[in-house]
């Protein structure tokens, strides 16, 4: 422990959680967390995606429950059931999706399920709404009582969610990347807000991915990494140091990358796309042969910028062109005849035909393709996916089985088999190892080196830095909807990757001055 | 007494027969049981040209049941096939009797009325992003609307061309049986041989992963609703050259029927799955229902309550089986 808060005056422990670990099927997200807060002190809470955090604070919500360790309130060990008993020991959680009902008012939303009745049990508005305003007035937010939720922006919901907060009593406060959608000048009255509610006793955990933030609000830092809580450390604490605690790790030699020595000519060519405010001005090269990372923090606009170019979502401006032909703006199927596949991030939700055989799943993409005069050639396809799955080492029963009944590593396999037999030659993979087991990721990397052998491309997004620092020529770092860099070879190290995700240049598209900015660091 | 009758046919015993038989085979099985049933219970149920009854009993039904079987494999619902089926037959007999066009382009013309009004609800689901349940309640509505304005409330008489679709071949075999035969084969192959078909069932399982794997979900729709309301004229003009006039009040709640026959043969209303087969079973279960309870003189009051009981039945004891089978 440092010295530097325990001259807090008020500095009773509120919580504490120990040793804490929290295992899903296939991934091992807490592993031995440990965190204490105290009554009047901004405890901010950093890592990387995927670090722990948001199944942390889920766990201290009620969402999850903990395999083991404990959690304490006030010095007694709890149990964390559901959302009523967080509501009870005082612990409130402000997610980064709102719970408020937009077509009710502000008032009825900040006492929801509580309103204060009248002796005859109907609803006392106007208690309701004295006790609203002197709420709003705490959280200096000018809007009446009356108002409906729905016509207030996005900074002025958090300040309904802060009050509703305090409503509860709160004595403990979390936020979960508060800052993430608020404009500076928001921020700046957030942060008044969160000070007094700090002099007035409640313990803040703050999550938050820009640094600079920390100084300014923080008392203390915990840092998670892979699940672990890897130091504790006072807010000063120098921002070089800060990523180095959240990223600092080896990459293991899991990374199976082989590469043709020369990579052939560019297959896709991006240039100046933009879609406000989720991308803007983005612009990269891809060629036959090549792995290009896309790293970046999440909300970076990196799903954003892959949908687009793959005719999912519109955009403004700018060009795609694969193979030197410029694609139709918003048109899938154009962007799937000039050979391009999106293995999209969420696997179930926009990946597979849950309850359509393996075999359906895998001719999808080509069913077009297989149609002569209107009927669909069943046979020849079939025995194409048998190949692919057989190639893709997918443990099944049979092309019959059902897409739900697959583990998360086969069915990725589905989804990369699907483009595959697609034929598609330039494959965007959106988060491609995301929930899947250790064994199915190096599948996947292997099977990522076989496409690139044969003179197919991919654009790899991830979140995991290993992975994309391990598997790609080059990595191209998004950050706040702009490309902050590209770093190729030893340049591209996880802190020089964190530097531009965190604090991206201030210039345009200065690929090379930022890059090299990078690659400064430590 | 009317309870004492209802009693009856469920004895004890043979109910959870029955519920065994289901949950076994499916749609099939509940098919072969309440056949069985019945069977026991009216001597004259079995018979050769009860049979048949059974089978145009269940026609007009189970054909407007295989366009809404489209719709449902792709998530959607389609609550106006009995109106469309109305207004198709209406144009029919309008165009035929009161403007005496020939009678095959009336009947073209039918078919196209009710593939327009199907590509109208379509278009409203597909790109006015519409509820399909709005969209073809608001089609429920004009269709039946249209009916009416085009008669002018009162039946008009089918041309006697036609008459010859819901009577029977060499004085045994009733054509609505081999239309509903007909459609049903056509119904199955483009459910399992088509590039539209497939598309439903991609589109009913994951409209999302549909569209991203190269699906144009958007024009999909309108075929799908446009083959409903084409499927609708069809069973439309069967049922009028049964009754020998186009009546614009007639098939009112088939739509209900049709859904329920869908459901009972399987399908999902959440989409992605369905057979033709089993649309047709469900149609079958309905008619047989209705026939035999009507053998039982049981009044017609008590059939509907029997009906709502099988329809829950069936769809519970195939989700028990689906269930099980996980």
């Amino acid at each position: 422990m440092t010295g530097v808060d325990d001259d807090v005056p008020d500095g009773r422990e509120l919580l504490r959680v120990e040793g804490v670990t929290k295992a899903f099927p296939g991934v091992r997200a807490l592993d031995g967390v440990d965190l204490n807060l105290r009554a009047g002190e901004v405890h901010v809470l950093l890592g990387e995606n995927g670090a722990g955090k948001s199944t942390l604070i889920k766990m201290l919500a009620g969402v999850h429950r903990p395999d083991t360790g404990r959690v304490l309130v006030a010095g007694r060990e709890v149990a964390v059931r559901s959302a009523q008993d967080a509501q009870r020991l005082g612990i409130a959680t402000i997610h980064q999706e709102f719970n408020l009902v937009p077509g009710l008012t502000v008032a009825e939303n900040i006492f929801l399920g509580r309103q204060p009745r009248t002796r005859l049990g109907l609803i006392d508005k106007r208690t309701m709404r004295a006790r609203a305003a002197e709420l709003l007035r705490r959280v200096r937010l000018d809007v009446s009582p009356d108002a409906p939720v729905a016509e207030l922006g996005i900074a002025r919901l958090q300040m309904v969610e802060i009050a509703k907060a305090l409503s509860l009593g709160a004595r403990v406060l979390i936020m979960d990347e508060p800052t993430a959608v608020l404009t500076s000048e928001e921020v700046g009255t957030l942060f008044g807000i969160v000070r007094e509610l700090r002099d007035s006793g409640v313990g803040i955990v703050f999550i938050t991915h820009h640094l600079e933030e920390i100084a300014a609000l923080g008392d203390r830092v915990t840092v998670l990494r892979d699940g672990r809580s890897v130091a504790e450390v006072p807010a000063g604490t120098d921002e070089d140091e800060l990523i180095r605690l959240m990223v600092g790790r080896d990459i293991a030699e899991q990374y199976p990358r082989e590469r043709p020595a020369e990579p052939g000519a560019p297959l896709l060519r991006v240039r100046g796309l933009t879609r406000e405010p989720a991308f803007r001005d983005v612009g990269f090269d891809v060629r036959a042969g090549e792995v290009v990372g896309l790293a970046g923090l999440v909300g970076a606009g990196r799903t954003e910028v892959a949908r687009a170019l793959f005719g999912v979502d519109r955009y403004d401006a700018g060009t795609v062109e694969v193979s030197g032909e410029e694609l139709a703006r918003g048109d899938v199927r154009a962007a799937m005849r000039a050979g391009l596949g999106l293995v999209p991030e969420d696997r179930k939700g926009q990946g597979l035909l849950l309850d359509a055989s393996l075999g359906d799943n895998l001719t999808l993409a080509r069913l077009e393709r297989d149609t002569r005069g209107g009927f669909v050639d069943r046979r020849g396809p079939r025995r194409e996916a048998a190949a692919v799955a057989e190639r893709l080492k997918v443990r099944m029963s049979g092309l019959e089985q059902s897409a739900r009944t697959l583990s998360g590593g086969n069915q990725q396999k589905i989804v990369i088999g699907k483009w595959l037999l697609a034929g598609a030659r330039l494959l965007i993979l959106d988060e491609p190892t995301r929930g899947i087991d250790v064994g199915a990721k190096v599948e996947i990397y292997r099977l990522v080196n076989e496409l690139t052998a044969a003179g197919h491309a991919v654009l790899m997004i991830s979140s995991d830095l290993p992975e994309v620092l391990g598997m790609s020529d080059r990595v191209l770092v998004m950050a706040q909807g702009r490309i902050a860099g590209e770093l190729a070879g030893e340049r591209a190290t996880q802190d020089a990757v964190m530097q531009l995700a965190l604090r991206p240049a201030n210039g345009g598209n200065t690929y090379e001055v930022s890059a090299m900015e990078g690659s400064d660091v430590g | 007494m009317s309870a004492e009758v209802l009693r009856a046919p469920g004895g004890s015993a043979l109910g959870q027969w029955f519920a065994r038989a289901v949950l076994r085979n499916g749609p099939l099985g509940g098919l072969v049981a309440l056949v069985l049933v019945m069977a026991v219970l009216s001597r004259d149920f079995l018979n050769g040209q009860n049979l048949l009854n059974v089978g145009v009993q269940a026609s007009v039904t189970a054909i407007l049941a295989f366009g809404v079987t489209f719709v449902i494999v792709s998530a959607g619902i389609d609550l106006s096939v009995g109106s469309v089926a109305a207004l198709s037959a209406t144009v029919v007999a309008w165009c035929a009797t009161t403007e005496g066009l020939p009678v095959w382009l009336s009947v073209l013309l039918g078919l196209a009325v009710g593939a327009a009004a199907g590509l109208v609800s379509g278009a409203l689901v597909a790109y006015g992003r519409l509820p399909a349940f709005i969209a073809t309640l608001a089609m429920l509505s004009v269709g039946r609307g249209l009916a009416l304005v085009i008669s002018g409330g009162s039946p008009i008489a089918f041309p006697s061309a036609l008459g010859g679709l819901g009577d029977t071949l060499g004085g045994r075999l009733p054509v609505p049986v081999l239309v509903l035969a007909a459609m049903g084969a056509v119904a199955a192959l483009i459910l399992a041989r088509t590039y539209t078909g497939r598309a439903m069932f991609a589109i009913g399982g994951n409209e999302e992963a549909a569209r991203l794997s190269g699906i144009d979900v958007r024009r999909r729709k309108l075929v799908i609703y446009a083959l409903s309301g084409l499927f609708a004229a069809v069973a439309g003009i069967v049922l009028a050259a049964r009754l020998t006039s186009a009546q614009p009040q007639a098939a009112v709640g088939y739509e209900l029927d049709a859904i329920a026959a869908v459901v009972i043969g399987g399908a999902s209303l959440s989409g992605g799955s369905g057979k033709v087969s089993g649309t047709l079973i469900g149609a079958l279960i309905l008619a047989v229902l209705r026939n035999g309870l009507n053998l039982l003189s049981v009044s017609a009051f008590w059939q509907q309550v029997a009906t709502g009981l099988v329809i829950a039945l069936a769809v519970l004891l195939d989700t028990l089986r689906r269930r099980s089978a996980r």
